[in-house]
């Protein structure tokens, strides 16, 4: 029975997506069967982004209207076996997705994973909250920045309202997960720290992953960072990430300022 | 890590435009029409289902669009009662 996981932050732009692949093949890489699945109806992105824009053929909302079933809508990673993407439709508008079918899939896919991760699309309509609706956990991905963690307030009201969970009176498991840190601005006080946000939010960390360029690199390429460039900072600070997902107990380092001569040189860690 | 894989890495700017070229050229030529995959695949699953029944968990399609030239594979199981053999 797979651990529903929503990715979500109200904020657009700040690093749903990324998570979503960079977690989802975290936890393959370490024997998990991931689904990932688009919620972004209409702007996809997560197809682009683990490199399987060019094999999409069937997508969420044909699955919740039973024009196809899951096993033909999933698209099986080419490097991890145990990775799938269930595609949001482009072309359809976000209205075609009905509560009814996305709990018909969710349950589904329930059955076949161990982990169903749900990318969130932005804002705090419709589409946010079904990608929410069923989740056992959320994942609030959060940048240092005022308007970020307002957003992200707000989505954690809605996670204890408006989840199914909530209704129920369930406990739904909340993490914060800060993304794009950029340590330098942080020590020269330009960024709210991890402690502000933390103290703002007054919700668990899941973890730091730094402003990297090996991020961007990765989505050039089609590839989640952790697959990527396994080595880089902003994939290890995801792989331990994952892990505490998944309950270990992870010591967190703050990331430091790390940057060495052969960076300047080439303009990245050196692995 | 080779100095040729540390230059090879720099540029994954290319690979991004050359993966976005193909994507957006597909999606705009695709806009004013229905997605011509959604399209072959009701109208062959029409003619199939014509003739036999199939269950949709019978038909397999996968795709593979490059830039010159795109693969749908249509992998259906077929029941028919073999004629010659009777
Ligand atoms: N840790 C990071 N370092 C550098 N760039 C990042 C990082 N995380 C995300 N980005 C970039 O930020 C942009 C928005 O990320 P995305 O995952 O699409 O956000 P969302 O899904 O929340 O809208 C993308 O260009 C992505 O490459
Ligand atoms: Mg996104």
């Amino acid at each position: 029975m797979a651990k529903v996981v929503v990715v979500t932050s109200g904020k657009g732009g700040v690093g749903k997506t990324t998570s979503t692949a960079a977690l989802g093949a975290a936890l393959a890489q370490s024997g998990k069967r991931v689904a990932v699945v688009d919620f972004d109806v209409g702007l996809r992105n997560l197809d682009l982004v683990m490199g399987a824009e060019r094999r999409v053929v069937f997508d969420l909302i044909n699955v919740t209207q039973g024009v196809a079933n899951l096993s033909q809508a999933l698209i099986r990673d080419k490097r991890i076996d145990s990775l799938f993407l269930l595609p949001a439709s482009q072309t359809r508008d976000k209205d075609a997705l009905s509560e009814e079918g996305v709990a018909k899939v969710i349950a589904e896919l329930r059955e076949k994973f161990d982990y169903v991760l749900c990318d969130s699309p932005a804002g705090i309509e419709r589409g946010a909250q079904l990608a929410m609706r069923f989740a056992d956990e959320a994942v609030i991905v959060t940048n240092p920045e005022v308007s970020s963690v307002r957003d992200s307030d707000r989505i954690i009201g809605l996670l204890d309202s408006r989840t199914l969970r909530a209704e129920k009176g369930e406990s739904l498991a909340k993490h914060v997960l800060i993304t794009r840190y950029d340590a330098a601005r942080a020590a020269r006080g330009e960024m709210l720290t991890i402690d502000d946000v933390l103290d703002i939010l007054s919700t668990p960390l899941l973890g730091i992953i730094p402003e990297n360029e090996g991020v961007l690199r990765s989505s050039n390429v089609g590839s989640p960072v952790t697959l990527n460039e396994p080595n880089n900072v902003a994939a290890r600070a995801y792989i331990e990430a994952a892990r505490r997902l998944q309950g270990e107990d992870v010591p967190l380092v703050l990331p430091a300022e790390r940057k060495g001569f052969l960076d300047r040189l080439f303009g990245r860690r050196a692995a | 890590m080779s100095l040729l894989d540390i230059f090879k890495r720099r540029g994954s700017a290319p690979v991004a435009r050359e993966r976005l070229q193909v994507l957006l050229a597909y999606e705009r030529s695709n806009r004013q029409r229905p997605d011509l995959v959604a399209v072959l695949r009701e109208e062959i699953m029409a003619v199939i289902a014509k003739h036999v029944t199939v269950d949709q968990d019978d038909v397999q399609i996968t795709m593979e669009r490059g830039e010159t030239m795109s693969t749908l594979e249509i992998d259906i199981n077929i029941n028919i009662p073999n004629a010659a053999a009777a």
